[in-house]
């Protein structure tokens, strides 16, 4: 067997990781939920750039870093950042990588973490670029369904909403692709998954179904990968009238489902998750977004080489 | 063997672009900046020719010029079943099937606007062909993909 090894490596891209590299980030990201790892990092410091705001992602960070004993400097406002005095990316990056051991950025723009880590000499980790990638949400979101279901093989996943540019539902698409998975696309018409996604799925063998309703098929679902439709892509807002109730969930739903159903969502949600379903042992989406936290200790602690 | 008939000019030494998409020889002659750079070599451009099988053509002749690299990949953007024919002394010495490299760099734009690579100076474009026909691509950095229809050849 190939040995995984993930120092100097950079988290840019879902498509980047081999099924084993997966998996090894995966078994990783457990160990750091259940072990001590207090002084792991001892010494070592993270940059964060955030060209552009987030707050659950920079936090889980922070905390992630904080959590292995590392320090953490950086922005959280681009315009504290010299970018706006028109500094290019490369530029900026090779002054950065001076200051820390790794570096984690978010960015508006699509391809800004390639790029970012191409002129770094330290490893870069890919926070968000711009409607492109945000791979440890994926990482996140695979652990969540692997610590309920203890497989990712044989699972159903249903994927609800806006499927044509939710970001997060593609990249898990992907990864969930390496896996001997059924996949149920529930969107409107006009946010179905695009073409690409759908002829990589049938390349690999991956048997899925496009649907607009529920229908009979919430019984054969182990997963609900749930996301927020947004009106404003919508041109017309009576076609966004007429199908955002079908896209809600609540409690209902659970009457024709498996007792085991578990429910994601990448969170903030608006209305399209009932506050009744909170309570229920079905959603999970807290849980899932509190993951965020092992899931970065994990890849920290990987390309910096120490586990 | 009797002689074809030519209908566009021989050409003693230099390279013949044969098999271009028809509507398309022209947008050959500008990658090449053939309307722009002015020289002495002698130019041929053919429009609505016939080929052997009976479909409509585009062909360009180009006196003593042997093209490099780049420009070859920068015709197969637009012509991914072109023929390069190099011509010395008046004969065909070497003529193949024109063929795009897995790693595609500097020779086209990406067309997603929100992509870093169009929003930075001095960064050189770079794709990956997924698909040879009909032509499919994608970029390095915003991991669009593109077909024939949005390429734009820098």
């Amino acid at each position: 067997m190939v040995k995984i090894d993930f120092k100097g490596k950079d988290i840019i891209s879902i498509r980047d990781f081999s099924k084993e590299e997966i998996l090894h980030i995966l078994k990783t990201t457990e160990r750091m939920e259940k072990e001590n790892f207090s002084n792991l990092l001892n010494g070592k410091i993270m940059g964060s750039l955030f060209f552009e705001p987030s707050t659950r992602t920079r936090l889980s960070f922070g905390s992630a870093m904080n959590g292995l004993g590392g320090t953490v400097i950086g922005f959280s406002d681009p315009k504290q950042s010299s970018a706006a005095k028109g500094e290019s990316l490369p530029d900026a990056m090779k002054i950065t990588e001076g200051y820390c051991d790794v570096i984690v950025m978010r960015h508006y723009l699509e391809g800004a973490a390639r790029l970012a880590a191409e002129s770094a000499n330290v490893p870069v980790i890919n926070a968000g670029d711009g409607a492109n990638q945000h791979p440890t949400q994926t990482f996140l979101d695979l652990y969540t369904i692997l610590k309920y279901k203890k497989k990712l093989d044989g699972l159903t996943v249903g994927f609800l909403g806006d499927l044509k540019y939710g970001r997060t539902v593609h990249s898990l698409v992907h990864a969930l692709a390496y896996f001997n998975v059924k996949l149920v696309f529930i969107s409107p018409d006009s946010l179905r998954m695009p073409p690409d996604d759908l002829e990589e799925l049938k390349k690999k063998g991956i048997g899925f179904k496009e649907i607009e309703k529920f229908n009979s098929h919430i019984k054969d679902l182990d997963v609900i990968y749930a996301t927020r439709i947004q009106k404003e892509r919508f041109p017309d807002q009576m076609d966004y009238e007429k199908v955002k109730d079908a896209f809600i969930l609540d409690k209902s739903i659970l009457k024709g489902a498996k007792k085991d159903l578990i429910i994601l969502h990448p969170l903030p949600r608006v209305n399209e998750l009932n506050y009744d379903l909170d309570d229920t042992e079905n959603a999970v989406y807290f849980d899932q977004a509190k993951n965020g936290v092992p899931v970065r200790k994990a890849l920290l602690a990987l390309v910096l080489g120490k586990i | 063997m009797e002689d074809r008939v030519y209908k566009v000019y021989r050409i003693k030494n230099g390279t013949v672009i044969d098999h271009i998409p028809q509507g398309k020889g022209h947008l050959v002659m500008k990658i090449l900046k053939l309307h722009k750079e002015p020289s002495d070599n002698f130019i041929a451009l053919g429009v609505n020719l016939k080929s052997k099988k009976g479909e409509f053509k585009d062909l360009v002749k180009i006196e003593d010029k042997e093209l490099s690299e780049q420009e070859i990949n920068k015709i197969t953007l637009i012509a991914p079943k072109a023929t390069m024919n190099i011509i010395r002394n008046g004969k065909i010495t070497k003529k193949y099937k024109v063929k795009l490299p897995k790693n595609i760099t500097g020779i086209m734009k990406c067309s997603n606007p929100n992509c870093v690579i169009n929003n930075e100076h001095d960064v050189s474009t770079k794709f990956i062909m997924i698909q040879e026909h009909p032509l499919r691509v994608r970029c390095r950095y915003c991991e669009r993909v593109m077909e024939s229809k949005d390429i734009y050849v820098l």
